[in-house]
C-alpha cells in the first residue's frame, strides 16, 4: 500500500472549512492593542516634523511611534547587496524622507482598531515633496536619488558572458534585432494581507505569531533590527492566507508591532494589513526592461546566441533584492540549446513600491523575455511557433547550461504534443484561417517555462562574493509519541500548499502505518527547534527539500526503532519487520508471532525505562533531521555554477480573440502541461498548477501596478487592480507528464510557481494575433488599453529588424 | 472591544447560527467586525477594504452580503448565517465536504465567503450551470485555486444536495 502518489484528501481542509482556521488576524485575546500605520501620501518627500500631540491626546491611544523611535531601538535592517546597498538604511518607519508612496511614518497602537485609525489622522506631518524618479532608465542617471548615503540608484550591476558570442553573431544566417521589450509591475496578492501578533515579553523576548513565509530568514533580520539575540526572538506561524513570495519580506514592519508592545509594557499588540496598505506599501513584482537585443540564428532558426542589456526595477528599497539580479539565471538559456550568450545586468531603485519575491520570482521575468525572442524570431523567419520551438529545445538530460545550471529531466516535445492535443492545436488552426479570412484577430500562443526549484544559496555570493549564504536546508523533528502516533513538525510553515497532508503521505509510507497516525503540527514555531536559516516556503523546493527531512527523520526514526525492537524482542535486527498486527502498527520478528507495538516502543523510552542498558543511551525515538542538498559554491568570477536542483518544467498553450471593437483579448481555449518528476499527490500538484496559470493570466491581462509620474500608484485598491475573478478565468485543460528526478529521494521535482508561463503564452497568442496587423508585442500587460494603443499605432518597423546575411 | 467615550452605543439583537446576541456596539462598527471581534467568529475573514473581495461574506436574512459593508446596527433584528453554522450536529454540510474533497481550498482564506455565496445560489437554484455557478461566485476572490476545483466542488455538492450525487 502506497500513499504516495494519491490524492489523498488534505487534513488542513478540517479545520479550515469549518471557520476553525487560525490565521494572525483570528488572533483575539484581552487588553490586545491595534496598531495603525500612517503611510506617506507622496512617493518622494523630505519629513520637516511631525506632531503627536492630538493622537496620543486622543482616548484610547497607548503609544505613538515615529522615525525617532526606531532610531532609538532599531537598527537598520542587514542589506544583502554588496556596494552602495551597504549604505542603504532601511528601517521600519522613515525617519527623514520617505521614498514611495505608502511608506509607513509613523504608527499607532490603541485600544481598538477604529481608535487607532482615527488617531492616525490626527497626527500631523509636515512634508516637503521632492522630484519622483518612477522610470528605471531615468532613475539610472542618477539626476534624482533616493538614497543619499549610497549616492547613486544603482543598487547591481554584472555581466553574465558565455561561449563565443562574437563568434555565433559572426557565424549567423539570421541576426533579429529587437531594441526594446518590458515586463510589467505586478503582484500575486494573497488575499490575507500582512498580519502579525506581537509581545514584548518580561523576559525581554518577543514572540510573534505571524505569516511570513520564510521564518528562517526573518528571525536573522529581525532580531539584530531589535537589538535582540536571535532566541528572544520567537516567531510562529499557523494557517497563512497565501503568500506567493510576498510576505517574505514583512519581517519590515512585523518590528512596529513589537516595538508598540515594548512600549505599552508589554501588552501584546496586533498589526493586520488593510488591503489598500498592501497593494501601496508592501511588496511587488519585479519590474524589467530588456534593451538593444540582439538574436543570432542559423538557417534553420535555431537560437546560436543571444546579447542584451537588461535593467531591473526594485522599488524603493533592496530588502530581499539584489538577489533578483543573479536568481534568473539559474534558467539563463531557458528550455533551448543554444551555448551562447551575454547579458549585462543593472537593478535601480525608483521612487515605487519595493520590490519582493513573486510567483516566479526573477526567472519568469527572464523566461518571458526568452519566449518572447523565440516567438518573435518564428513570426519574422515564418517558422511556425511550434516548429521552431521543436528545432531549439533541449532535449538531452541531465543538461549542462552555459552556466554550469544542471537541468535533472524533462521532455518539453512531449508536454508540447500533449498541450496541442489537449487544446485541439489542429481544430484552431483551422478556426484561426476562417476566422481571419472574416477579420478575426484569432491567436494561438505557446508558453514553454521552467519552475526552477531548490535554490544554491550559493548564488547569493555571485550577488555579493562576501555574504556567507551557500547551500539549503531544510528540517524535521519526528517523534514517536506515548500513543504511538508520529508527532511530526516541519520547518516550512506552508501557506496553502497542503504540507500537513503530503507529509502524512510520506511518513505512512515509510513506517507502514495510516496517515491518520502521523499527526503533523500546523505551522512553524521556533520554539520546536525545527528549522536553519533556510526554513520557509519559497523558490518551488518542499516536495524535495521538506519531503527529503521528513524522508531522512523516517529513516533515523525506524533505525532507532529496529535497534529498540531488537533488544526489547531478543532478536536481531534483521530477522525483523514493521507491519501492523492486531494493536495496530508493531515491530516484529519476520515469520513469528514475537511484536512489539509502536506505543510500546515509545512507552519503554520514555516512561518504562528500567530495563534498558548502555547499548540503549542513544535511542531516544525523537528525531531532528536536516537535509541537505549536495551543493556547492559556484565560481563567482565566472558567474558559474550548479544554482538549483530541480527543473520542473510547464507549458501552456492560449488561443485568444482580440476584439477589433473593445480591443479585449478573450480566451477561447486554454491548456497547461506540468511536469514536476514524480508526484507525491496529484490533486494538490493539480491545484498548484491552476492556481500559478490563474496569477499569470490575472497579470498578462488584468493586473498591473500602475504610477503616474510623480509616483502616485493608480492601482491602490483592488476595485482598480482587478484581480483575475470567477468571470474572467477560462477552463484550464490541464495535463501532466511525469520525469522523475536522478537529484531527488523520490524523483519529484519542487513546484507551484509555474514559472510565469501564462505571461508566455498569452504574449504569444496575442502576437499571433496582432502580427498581421503590424505589432510586434514587446510587453507583457495586454490589457484592453494597451491592445488599443498598439492596434492604433502598429510598431513593427521599430520594434523589430532582421538582417540576413 | 474598546470604544472612545463621545461616541454613544447603540443597543442591537442579531441572530447568529440560531443563537440570539445582545450587544451594545459603537454605530461605526462593521458586521464583519461584530462577528469577529465582539462574537469571536473568526471563520468570517477580511480580504480587502473595498467590497470587492468576498472574503467576509455571510448570509443576512438568507442573501449573501459582504459584511465588510454593513454596519453592526444595520443587521439588528436580523438572522445571520456565517460558515460556522454551516455544519450542523459537527457534521459538515455537503459544501464544506465538497470543497475537501474536490480540492477547492488552498490556503482556506476565501473559503468561508466562497461557501457562503455557493450556500445562497444552491438555495435559490438547486442545479445550477456552470455560469450560474461563475456568476454566483464573482464577487469572491480566490488566489489560491484559480477557481477551476471550486467550480467543482459547487457543482458536487449541487448534486449531492439534489439527492444525485
Amino acid at each position: 500500500m502506497s500513499w504516495v502518489g494519491k490524492s489523498l484528501r488534505r487534513k488542513e481542509d478540517e479545520r479550515l472549512v469549518r471557520g476553525q482556521g487560525l490565521f494572525a488576524d483570528d488572533e483575539l485575546g484581552a487588553g490586545m492593542l491595534h496598531l495603525y500605520i500612517l503611510r506617506s501620501p507622496y512617493a518622494h518627500a523630505r519629513i520637516l516634523s511631525i506632531d503627536t500631540a492630538a493622537a496620543e491626546a486622543l482616548p484610547g491611544v497607548v503609544c505613538v511611534l515615529t522615525g525617532k523611535d526606531v532610531l532609538e531601538h532599531c537598527d537598520p535592517y542587514m542589506q544583502l547587496g554588496p556596494e552602495p546597498c551597504d549604505k542603504i538604511r532601511d528601517l521600519p518607519l522613515a525617519v527623514d524622507k520617505v521614498i514611495f508612496q505608502g511608506e509607513p511614518v509613523a504608527a499607532v497602537a490603541a485600544t481598538s482598531p477604529g481608535i487607532a485609525m482615527d488617531a492616525g489622522q490626527l497626527i500631523d506631518v509636515d512634508y516637503e515633496m521632492l522630484d519622483a524618479v518612477v522610470d528605471a532608465e531615468e532613475a539610472l542617471t542618477d539626476k534624482i536619488i533616493l538614497h543619499e548615503a549610497a549616492g547613486t540608484n544603482r543598487t547591481w550591476h554584472g555581466v553574465y558572458e558565455y561561449g563565443d558570442v562574437e563568434k555565433a553573431f559572426r557565424d549567423a544566417v539570421h541576426v533579429v534585432r529587437i531594441p526594446r521589450m518590458h515586463f510589467h509591475r505586478y503582484a500575486s496578492t494573497p488575499l490575507e494581507g500582512n498580519a502579525c501578533v506581537a509581545e514584548w515579553t518580561r523576559q525581554g523576548t518577543v514572540d510573534f505569531l505571524c505569516n511570513n513565509s520564510f521564518p528562517g530568514f526573518a528571525q536573522q533580520l529581525l532580531a539584530p533590527g531589535l537589538r535582540l539575540k536571535s532566541d528572544q526572538v520567537r516567531i510562529r506561524t499557523y494557517d497563512i492566507g497565501g503568500s506567493f513570495g510576498n510576505k517574505i519580506w514583512n519581517y519590515v514592519y512585523m518590528a512596529l508591532a513589537a516595538l508598540a508592545s515594548k512600549k505599552a509594557g508589554g501588552r501584546r499588540v496586533k498589526w493586520a494589513e488593510l488591503r489598500t496598505e498592501n497593494l501601496l506599501g508592501s511588496g511587488h513584482g519585479n519590474e524589467r526592461t530588456f534593451l538593444d537585443t540582439e538574436v543570432a540564428l542559423d538557417k534553420h532558426g535555431v537560437i546560436t546566441a543571444i546579447r542584451s542589456r537588461h535593467i531591473d526595477d526594485c522599488g524603493a528599497y533592496t530588502r530581499y533584492e539584489p538577489l533578483g539580479c543573479v536568481i534568473w539565471s539559474q534558467v539563463l538559456p531557458a528550455t533551448f540549446k543554444l551555448r551562447n550568450m551575454r547579458i549585462d545586468f543593472t537593478q535601480t531603485v525608483t521612487n515605487k513600491c519595493p520590490a519582493v519575491p513573486n510567483r516566479g520570482y526573477s526567472r519568469m521575468q527572464h523566461l518571458w523575455f526568452m519566449e518572447r525572442i523565440i516567438d518573435i524570431c518564428a513570426h519574422e523567419l515564418r517558422i511556425p511557433a511550434d516548429e521552431i520551438r521543436l528545432r531549439n529545445y533541449i532535449t538531452e538530460f541531465p543538461y549542462e547550461t552555459p552556466n554550469g545550471c544542471v537541468y535533472d529531466s524533462g521532455n518539453y516535445p512531449a508536454m508540447l504534443a500533449k498541450a496541442k492535443q489537449l487544446v485541439d492545436w489542429d481544430k484552431w488552426k483551422k478556426m484561426q484561417v476562417a476566422a481571419r479570412a472574416d477579420g478575426r484577430l484569432i491567436g494561438i500562443g505557446i508558453g514553454t517555462t521552467l519552475d526552477s526549484g531548490t535554490n544554491n544559496f550559493g548564488q547569493a555570493q555571485i550577488m555579493n562574493p562576501h555574504l556567507p549564504f551557500s547551500g539549503n536546508a531544510e528540517v524535521c523533528t519526528m517523534r514517536l509519541d506515548f500513543d504511538g502516533a508520529l508527532v511530526v513538525s516541519l520547518g516550512t510553515g506552508p501557506s496553502g500548499q497542503g504540507h500537513e497532508t503530503a507529509t502524512s503521505q510520506v511518513v505512512a509510507d515509510e513506517l507502514g502505518i495510516d496517515p491518520s497516525m502521523v499527526q503533523v503540527r500546523s505551522g512553524f514555531d521556533t520554539g520546536w527547534n525545527t528549522y536553519v536559516g533556510h526554513s520557509g516556503t519559497y523558490a518551488s523546493q518542499f516536495a524535495v527539500t521538506g519531503l527529503s527531512a521528513v524522508h531522512g527523520a523516517c529513516q533515523k526514526l525506524k533505525a532507532e526503532m529496529r535497534k529498540l525492537a531488537a533488544f526489547l524482542l531478543e532478536a536481531a535486527e534483521d530477522q525483523l519487520e514493521f507491519g501492523t498486527g492486531a494493536q495496530g502498527p508493531e515491530v516484529r520478528v519476520r515469520g513469528t508471532d514475537k511484536a512489539i507495538g509502536y506505543w510500546q516502543l515509545s512507552n519503554v523510552i520514555n516512561n518504562n525505562n528500567a530495563m534498558l542498558d548502555e547499548r540503549m543511551a542513544d535511542v531516544t525515538l525523537n528525531i531532528r533531521h536536516v537535509y541537505r542538498p549536495p551543493f556547492r559554491v559556484p565560481d563567482t568570477k565566472r558567474k558559474f555554477g550548479n544554482l538549483t536542483l530541480t527543473y520542473a518544467a510547464q507549458l501552456h498553450i492560449a488561443v485568444i480573440e482580440v476584439s477589433r471593437e473593445t480591443s479585449r483579448a478573450q480566451i477561447l481555449a486554454y491548456a497547461a502541461v506540468d511536469d514536476c518528476g514524480t508526484v507525491i499527490n496529484p490533486q494538490i500538484v493539480a491545484g498548484q498548477v491552476h492556481g500559478a496559470t490563474s496569477h499569470g493570466i490575472g497579470a498578462a491581462l488584468m493586473e498591473t501596478f500602475d504610477y503616474d509620474e510623480t509616483g502616485n500608484l493608480l492601482t491602490s485598491t483592488f476595485s482598480d487592480y482587478c484581480p483575475i475573478t470567477s468571470l474572467n478565468i477560462p477552463d484550464i485543460a490541464y495535463g501532466s507528464i511525469q520525469t522523475p528526478s536522478p537529484f531527488s529521494y523520490s524523483g519529484a521535482k519542487g513546484m507551484g510557481e509555474g514559472g510565469g508561463a501564462p505571461l508566455h503564452s498569452i504574449s504569444a497568442a496575442v502576437q499571433d494575433a496582432l502580427y498581421e496587423a503590424g505589432v510586434i508585442v514587446t510587453g507583457s500587460h495586454h490589457s484592453p488599453p494597451a491592445i488599443f494603443a498598439a492596434l492604433q499605432k502598429p510598431n513593427r518597423a521599430q520594434a523589430v529588424s532582421v538582417e540576413k546575411r | 472591544m474598546s470604544t472612545t467615550e463621545t461616541i454613544d452605543l447603540v443597543p442591537i439583537e442579531v441572530t447568529v447560527n440560531g443563537q440570539l446576541y445582545r450587544r451594545e456596539v459603537e454605530p461605526r462598527l462593521l458586521l464583519v467586525q461584530f462577528l469577529r471581534e465582539e462574537l469571536r467568529l473568526t471563520g468570517t475573514h477580511i480580504g480587502c477594504d473595498t467590497t470587492y473581495c468576498g472574503a467576509c461574506t455571510v448570509q443576512l436574512n438568507g442573501a449573501p452580503i459582504k459584511s465588510c459593508t454593513v454596519l453592526a446596527v444595520q443587521a439588528d433584528g436580523g438572522e445571520i448565517l456565517s460558515v460556522e453554522g454551516l455544519a450542523k450536529d459537527g457534521e459538515l454540510h455537503a459544501l464544506q465536504k465538497a470543497f475537501s474533497e474536490h480540492h477547492g481550498l488552498q490556503c482556506g482564506y476565501c473559503t468561508p465567503g466562497m461557501m457562503m455565496s455557493a450556500h445562497a445560489l444552491l438555495a435559490a437554484n438547486p442545479d445550477p450551470s456552470a455560469k450560474d455557478i461563475r456568476k454566483a461566485i464573482q464577487g469572491n476572490l480566490c488566489r489560491c485555486t484559480g477557481y477551476q476545483n471550486i467550480f467543482k466542488a459547487i457543482e458536487a455538492a449541487a448534486a449531492e444536495l439534489r439527492g444525485d450525487g
